[in-house]
């Protein structure tokens, strides 16, 4: 396992351990912190190749038939395998390692105030699982027949048949790779879930617990609950392949759509289970930079709640015109838009809590009402694919696309850069500069709308998913298209770039950036009340809790917030 | 709105704008005003030297209202959509109006193949009219078709006339459209199907009632000498790449 | 060493018990996913009965009490340990785990059949149904097994008896994901 570590693990070393060696301290680590810092750098890793991805198929789409620098020529097969690898490394390398394994695994046992996981060689293993499942992802690309190319939904028998795929190697393997990907989080949820119901700190009640460490376990229950009969499907989707069965083989009895149920039954909710730690992070940092008590806070758990419920009875909106019976496209259509409810006043709260705030717009501030400026849009845009009839006309073309990009990039990139920039100090006991933080903002914020906006427009005319060259339909190969598919490349081709900015503040800071003291952010969790970095064990005294994590600006009192351990 | 990037070349293509439009225009006002709102606070509220700020747990009845209120409104909004959209709904998917022609349409890896009755009406006979990328249609007949897949999924996809429907081997789908604008629109697979997706394009030439009626006349297999098509179609092989019929034809 | 966090309990249920709880609860889901799938083409498919006729239902009920038996066994262990019998509570662990052996050997000894009858695998979806969920079914029993010798060395030495009870609750989940399989594949006709 040391020779696939994540690259990069070793300059986290803050200062070694004697009495602890690089590969008990770093690599066999059961300390929830290492752990955590091993799924953040494996995430990063991925996000390069997420990103690397997208920036050869847009080449592609945007100059057709010209060899991509730095790729080659991508032809239809390669352009089929680089969008469905993006889109499964983007949601299950990056989005659910980062958000909930790399941030859950951090915060929670320092938010509620304990010295680990329940299971901390449990959580190891959880990693361990995970980071095979990425190298087995990554093996796919050098198999014979190349990596799968049937979408990141896997549709068969698309996705079954190697006559049809023609990846007999790629598609099972990419199969098996998400398959224990989704085992590695299974283990993780139950580890974070018991850890937080047995665990808080004496004197931490239900609603004392902040928000982020709530939305990490809802999205983790939430996840457990949904991916059981995906994990059933995966396996009868591997055995059809390998086996020789026949479940989803429409000539031999199966049934193609049955899977397509089994995919969105886990699909839909999984956007929650990326969007609510996302949301989470946005909570902490809005309370904290706008100096507020969070406006409501059990209705933000309720909501919580009421989404993570109607998340179970929406999943059809994907299939309307998959061919499933059309009376049922009626009701998904209306607990589709019910969901708005719900999620829209989870946002009036975020919205609502600004009022009356002494807001300072530091790096980790703009990021999270970014966050909440870009994810309406994707937001509202869910509606008009929630509406069935309107659907029909959008239902997989680039509508869809840029909806989902609106909301999965402000959560896996606009949430996390929220929450990396604002406990950074705590991770590695050094501030981040901010210099170099606003100009990676803007320079990521900018270009992001540019990429999309375009793409909404290129939708609303028609232009369907997956193409490699549009100009095989008359229709769309219109110039004035074609020139918005450039925009929207070359404003991708400028976000990459800006990231550079980000990796040298992020690997510069870990080093030389500005010594932090323990709470910089004036900040009332009790993560803050650890020394920065914590050492193996957390606390120097186990905390106890007194009151809400969000009393900030209390009247009558010196200092406008008031953290939890504090006594009296 | 929508025919700004697309034409509406369908009976039904109208309802669904009218219903996009419909939502933009509930769902614009909500963006519109959250955003406001959101950029009013940011701005009003920005930190001063010895300004604190307020303590507002947002628990009590009448600063709750401040969001319950909205979202109540957001509910009734939806309740709009959601009635618009099932009348449409009910309209294109899940009615069909008594047909004046059946058109059957075969999906495969990576060809269309769309089997018209020839004159005498009735498909499955020995003059239907087999066309391969490239489907002929009469302007105001109601049509039918009955969709069906040799192999993977594939979807018919009529941007122009606001239709989508997926075709699922082992499945037979029916479903109906009206064309009312003569003209050539592009016909897309919009599923994915393997490495040949990009390239399963066919071309849908809703014509008028007399240049459609020539049209059968000369494919009319009583007439004609087999065709560069419906030879193809025999030896089952899709046509070579980028050779989209549709576009040859034009 | 354990963590501080193994050792608290704010809800005052033991750790390991609602971690246990957590775990059959995920592997509902899965079993859920599968039966409901199962069902579904079942219902869509009448003529599948009369592949159905050629389980073996005698075995199928044999291997139920099997595991009803050693479902006892476990509740029996279950309570030595509690009064601190450690070597008690380890035969009677070893008692559950004969059941499970049991249970594999009938199993293998049905499935031979079945297969040299040419019902294999891939002969139908009604088979491959049969197989995988049985199939899977059988994995978690020899996951038990193997877990159920780990805990019942533990004990023998009086270490750990606290796992005897978690093992047992893994054990009657696999007892009850099979009382529902015996109907739906078995009797079901
Ligand atoms: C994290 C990601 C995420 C999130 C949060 C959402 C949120 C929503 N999504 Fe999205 N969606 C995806 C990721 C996501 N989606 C992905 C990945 C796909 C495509 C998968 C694929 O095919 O590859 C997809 C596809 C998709 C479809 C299928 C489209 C198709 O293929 O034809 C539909 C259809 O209903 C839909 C609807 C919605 C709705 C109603 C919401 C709602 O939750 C949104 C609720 C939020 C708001 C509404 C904004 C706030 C409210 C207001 C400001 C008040 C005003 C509102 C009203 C008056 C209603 N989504
Ligand atoms: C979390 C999910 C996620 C994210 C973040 C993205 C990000 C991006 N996506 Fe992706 N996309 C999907 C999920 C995602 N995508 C999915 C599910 C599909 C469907 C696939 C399918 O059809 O099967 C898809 C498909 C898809 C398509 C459609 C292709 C087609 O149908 O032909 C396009 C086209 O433009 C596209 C573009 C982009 C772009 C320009 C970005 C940019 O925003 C990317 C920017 C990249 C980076 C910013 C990475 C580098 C950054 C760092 C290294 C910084 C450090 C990292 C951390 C701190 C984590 N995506
Ligand atoms: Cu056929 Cu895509
Ligand atoms: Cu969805």
């Amino acid at each position: 396992m040391s020779a696939s570590a994540p690259a990069g693990t070793d300059s986290s070393a803050p200062h070694g351990h004697p009495e602890e060696g690089f590969f008990r301290k770093y690599l066999w680590s059961t300390d929830h912190k290492i752990i955590a810092m091993q799924y953040l750098l494996t995430g990063m890793a991925m996000a390069l190749i997420g990103g690397f991805t997208v920036y050869a198929f847009r080449m592609q789409v945007a100059f057709p038939g010209e060899s991509v620098p730095g790729f080659g020529q991508v032809t239809p097969g390669a352009y089929n395998a680089l969008v469905t690898s993006h889109g499964t490394v983007m949601i299950f390398w990056v989005a659910m390692p980062v958000l909930i394994a790399a941030f859950g695994n951090y915060l929670i046992p320092l938010m509620i105030g304990c010295d680990d996981m329940v299971f901390p060689r449990l959580n190891r293993l959880s990693y361990q699982i995970f980071l095979l499942s990425a190298v087995v992802f990554i093996a796919t690309f050098f198999v014979d027949g190349g990596a799968f190319g049937g979408a990141w939904t896997a549709y068969p028998p698309l996705s079954t048949k190697p006559e049809y795929s023609l990846t007999p190697l790629g598609a099972p393997l990419w199969l098996i790779a998400v398959a224990l990907e989704f085992v590695a989080f299974l283990i993780g949820g139950i580890n974070f879930v018991t850890t937080v119901m047995n665990s808080r700190a004496p004197g931490m009640k239900m609603f004392d617990v902040p928000i982020v460490v709530w939305m990490i376990i809802a999205a983790s229950i939430l996840f457990m609950a949904s991916i059981g009969p995906l994990i059933a499907g995966a396996m009868m989707m591997l055995m059809d392949q390998l086996a020789g069965t026949h479940f989803y083989d429409p000539t031999q009895g199966g049934d193609p759509v049955l899977w397509q149920h089994l995919f969105w039954f886990f699909g839909h909710p999984e956007v929650y289970v990326v969007l609510f730690p996302a949301l989470g992070i946005v909570a902490e940092v809005i309370t904290v930079f706008a100096r507020k008590k969070l406006f409501a806070y059990k209705t933000v758990l309720y909501t919580a709640i009421g989404t993570c419920v109607l998340s179970f009875f929406v999943w059809a909106h994907h299939q309307f015109v998959a061919g499933i019976d059309p009376r049922m496209a009626n009701v998904f259509s209306v607990t589709t838009l019910l969901i708005s409810v719900p999620i829209a006043e989870m946002l009036f709260v975020f919205i609502a809590t600004l009022y009356g705030g002494s807001i300072r717009l530091a790096t980790p501030m703009l990021w999270a009402l970014a966050f909440l400026v870009e994810f309406l849009l994707g937001g509202v845009t869910g509606i008009f694919l929630g509406a069935s009839a309107a659907d029909i006309y959008f239902h997989d073309t680039y509508f869809v696309v840029a909806h989902f990009h609106y909301t999965f990039f402000p959560i896996a990139f606009i949430a996390v850069f929220a929450g990396l920039t604002y406990w950074f100090p705590k991770m590695f006991g050094r501030m981040m500069n901010e210099t170099l933080g606003k100009i990676h903002f803007w320079g990521t914020v900018i270009p992001f709308n540019f990429i999309f906006i375009p793409l909404f427009i290129t939708g609303a005319s028609g232009d369907h998913r997956r193409i490699y060259n549009y100009n095989h339909f008359p229709d769309l190969a219109r110039p004035e298209l074609q020139d918005l598919r450039v925009l929207a490349t070359v404003a991708l081709v400028v976000l990459l770039a800006f990231q550079l900015v980000f990796l040298v503040n992020f690997f510069w800071s870990m080093r030389k950036g500005r010594k932090a003291e323990a709470n910089p952010w004036k900040a009332n969790t009790l993560e803050w009340a650890a020394a920065s970095p914590p050492p193996h064990g957390n606390f120097a005294e186990l905390p106890t809790v007194y009151r809400g994590p969000y009393e900030y600006s209390v009247p009558d009192r010196p200092d406008d917030y008031w953290p939890q351990h504090m006594p009296g | 709105m929508l025919t700004r990037y697309v034409e509406a070349a369908s009976s039904y293509a109208q309802d669904i704008d009218g219903l996009i439009t419909l939502i933009t225009v509930l769902v614009g006002f909500w963006f519109l005003v959250a955003q406001a709102v959101l950029f009013g606070l940011i701005f009003r509220f920005r930190a001063k030297q010895g300004v604190k700020a307020q303590y507002i747990s947002g628990e009590e009845k009448s600063q709750k209202r401040w969001v319950t209120i909205p979202h109540m409104l957001v509910l009734v909004c939806d309740v709009f959509i959601i009635v618009g959209a099932v009348r449409v709904w009910t309209d294109v998917k899940q009615t069909l109006p008594p047909a004046d022609h059946t058109v059957r349409i075969v999906s495969q890896q990576w060809a269309w193949t769309f089997i018209q009755p020839g004159p005498d009406g009735k498909l499955d006979t020995e003059d239907d009219i087999k066309t391969i990328d490239e489907l002929h249609v009469k302007e105001g007949a109601t049509y039918h078709f009955q969709l069906l897949s040799r192999d993977v999924l594939h979807s018919f996809s009529v941007p122009a006339f606001r239709l989508k429907q997926d075709a699922v081997p082992g499945r037979l789908i029916t479903g109906w459209f009206k064309p009312t604008r003569p003209g050539a629109y592009d016909i897309q697979c919009a599923e994915i199907c393997g490495i040949g997706h990009g390239i399963m394009a066919a071309r849908l030439f809703v014509e008028t009632p007399e240049e459609h009626q020539k049209w059968m006349e000369k494919l009319s297999p009583v007439a004609r000498a087999p065709t560069p098509q419906a030879e193809a179609e025999q030896e089952n092989t899709p046509p070579a790449e980028g050779a989209s019929a549709g576009a040859g034809a034009e | 060493m354990k963590p501080i966090a193994t050792t608290r309990s704010a809800t005052g249920i033991p750790t390991g018990r609602l971690a246990v709880w957590w775990v059959m609860a995920s592997e509902i889901v899965i079993f859920g996913g599968l039966l409901a799938a199962y069902v579904m083409h079942r219902l869509g498919h009448p003529e599948w009965s009369n592949q159905a006729i050629h389980t073996n239902t005698w075995l199928g009920a044999l291997n139920t009490l099997v595991l009803l038996t050693s479902s006892l066994f476990a509740v029996l262990a279950h309570q030595a340990a509690e009064h601190g019998e450690g070597r008690k509570a380890a035969r009677l662990l070893l008692a559950t785990a004969g059941g499970a052996l049991v249970f594999l050997v009938v199993k293998s000894f049905e499935w031979s059949h079945e297969i040299a009858a040419g019902y294999t695998l891939t002969s139908n979806t009604f088979w491959s149904f049969y197989y995988t969920a049985a199939g899977l079914h059988a994995v978690h029993v020899i996951a038990g097994l193997v877990i159920m010798l780990v805990v019942a060395a533990d004990a023998a030495k009086n270490r750990e008896l606290q796992r005897v009870e978690l093992i047992g609750l893994y054990w009657h989940f696999v007892d009850i994901v099979w009382i529902f399989l015996f109907p739906l594949l078995y009797i079901a006709k």
